[in-house]
């Protein structure tokens, strides 16, 4: 498998307050990398880092095995895609037109969209279920609908990476899983690295293959999911004294964690 | 119909109101000399103002990702006349090229200004954005009142500049003005396709492949020369920039690619109409037309302001 993103000891401050400390992990190809934590151990910054839209105050990020921010915009955005957690969207977009916006980086600056990209963006409406969205305002979908319209946007880049900001927070548990189960789909049968930042740790513990696991200042654990998504690591990760708790609310991970 | 049907019609309706326009005046059943001479030139730079600031207002609200964006606002046209009379106390003329070049520069500095007061996180807030502007805005008026106020000679003609209107429509301002607003919207309609990934915002745009810093000043500079055309013609027009390409966009959809054109030409037909108005509703006496525009633009800007508030 080839290594798309390799962080070695990123660090990052915000005005002189540390936001991300010391993080190192490696993406592959078919990697289904869950990115979990407490509010403010910087999950959010660490993929603005990775994808190269911040440059680190330490250590590097290395995409196929070059410096991130050595690549030009348009070539990075063929590379890397990324999606927000909430994006507010002030005009009436169709979704299609919002899809196609996916195609820009392989549009010469004084061209227009082809015919292939209106192609390209019909099949990824197709492959990701919402095909008769197409001509809907992007702001009367609902937040489900509207997520998958940004996942077919990043899509539409065709990507060699994906990453995700709490893509599943505010939806219901069907578009939870529906979008989990495509995102599973992505990376092992479409051969893209999908690194997702989420706090839905019975979704990450079915569906991801790796787990990095950050606290405030530091990193927990990297390495596969199976080990890592233990009541062990998260009771570190996140503070939590009672690991009772854990076992109550979320068993499997604590008998992973006794297995591991 | 699709869009871009529809589109088309704008042409003819922006003609039909050009037409009709020569017809309205203060004089009653005027002659050749007062219809071609008079009228038309007036016509055709209420078009040509109109255009400048529809597209620029366009440009604005896509570039910004902000609804309540338009020359007015953000301090571009206010940075324009600044420029003029800067002009005016230097004795450089009107139908010099120097003279644009100062007003242009004034347009472009004065939004630079006010997006670099705006943006104290990553990217500026709508609110932020209204407030800077309102600042640049009445800064520079306060310098040119100041100016006014001390050079009195040259008060009289600036004015009638600071009201807004057409009252000396020189023919070569004409052509010029439709020049520069003509090669602008022309350079927009090519980009066209960054202005939609920028109203999803500067990151969003920046991991669509797009430079964030070259596309804004792109941009920026496109619309500071079609509004310091505009400003060169009529001076202060408000609102035009700010309700043309809200009520385009409900006909024709929110992508620039139509959106843009669409905003010049309909801009044109709002000023053309908006100038009959200002020309025949109290005759013999004339209303600027700015004091037109911003009876219509002011309630309206007050009702967005409302409906997007604590957005964005």
């Amino acid at each position: 498998m080839t290594s798309l993103i390799k962080a070695e000891n990123i660090k990052f401050s915000y005005n002189g307050t540390p936001a991300v400390a010391g993080v190192n992990f490696e993406l592959l190809e078919k990697d289904f990398l869950a990115i979990i934590g407490p509010n403010g151990s910087g999950k959010s910054t660490l993929l603005r880092l990775i994808s190269g839209f911040l440059a680190p105050s330490e250590g590097s990020a290395g995409l196929l095995g070059r410096n991130v921010r050595a690549y030009p915009k348009a070539e990075l955005a063929r590379l890397i895609a990324y999606v927000p957690s909430e994006l507010y969207v002030p005009y009436d977009f169709s979704v299609f037109e919002i899809v196609l916006m996916g195609r820009s980086p392989y549009v010469a600056w004084w061209r227009n969209y082809s015919e292939a990209d209106t192609i390209r963006v019909l099949e990824i409406l197709r492959k990701v279920g919402i095909p008769d969205l197409k001509d809907r305002s992007v702001n009367s979908l609902s937040s489900g609908e509207r997520q998958l319209t940004f996942i077919a946007q990043a899509l539409a880049q065709d990507p060699k990476l994906l990453l995700l900001d709490e893509p599943t927070s505010h939806l219901d548990i069907n578009y939870k899983i529906q979008i989990f189960e495509l995102l599973a789909r992505l990376a092992s049968t479409g051969g893209m690295g999908v690194a997702v930042v989420s706090h839905d740790l019975a979704l990450l513990s079915a569906y991801a293959g790796k787990a990095l696991i950050l606290k405030k200042g530091g990193q927990v654990f990297y390495g596969p999911a199976e080990e890592g998504l233990s009541g062990v690591n998260i009771a570190s990760a996140y503070g939590i004294r009672d690991a009772g708790s854990i076992a109550r609310l979320l068993p499997h991970m604590v008998n992973r964690g006794k297995m591991a | 119909m699709n869009n871009n049907r529809k589109m088309v019609w704008l042409v003819p309706a922006v003609l039909a109101a050009a037409a009709a326009a020569l017809f309205f005046g203060a004089v009653k059943n005027a002659g050749p000399d007062i219809i071609w001479g008079l009228r038309l030139p007036r016509i055709l730079a209420a078009a040509v103002v109109g255009a400048g600031l529809g597209f620029s207002g366009s440009v604005f609200q896509g570039l910004l990702k902000n609804p309540l964006s338009d020359p007015y606002i953000l301090g571009t046209s206010a940075g324009a006349m600044a420029g003029a009379v800067l002009c005016s106390a230097l004795g450089i003329g009107r139908a010099e090229p120097l003279f644009y070049v100062v007003v242009f520069t004034g347009a472009f500095l004065a939004t630079f200004l006010t997006y670099s007061l705006a943006k104290i996180k990553n990217h500026p807030s709508v609110a932020h954005l209204v407030l800077a502007g309102v600042a640049v805005s009445t800064f520079l008026t306060a310098l040119i009142m100041l100016f006014m106020t001390l050079y009195r000679e040259h008060s009289l003609s600036l004015v009638y500049f600071l009201l807004g209107g057409f009252f000396p429509a020189d023919n070569s301002l004409l052509a010029v003005s439709g020049g520069i607003v003509a090669g602008a919207v022309g350079a927009g309609a090519m980009l066209w396709r960054y202005l939609d990934i920028f109203s999803l915002g500067e990151e969003k745009a920046s991991y669509l492949g797009a430079d964030p810093d070259m596309i804004r000043l792109a941009f920026f500079a496109l619309a500071s020369l079609a509004t310091a055309a505009a400003v060169a013609l009529a001076g202060t027009v408000g609102f035009v920039g700010l309700i043309v390409p809200h009520i385009l966009r409900l006909v024709f959809g929110a992508s620039h690619r139509r959106l843009l054109v669409s905003s010049a030409l309909g801009g044109a037909l709002f000023l053309i109409l908006a100038d009959a108005v200002a020309r025949t509703a109290a005759a013999p006496v004339e209303i600027p037309v700015g004091v037109i525009t911003a009876v219509f633009g002011a309630p309206f800007f007050i009702w967005l302001l409302r409906r997007t508030a604590g957005e964005g």
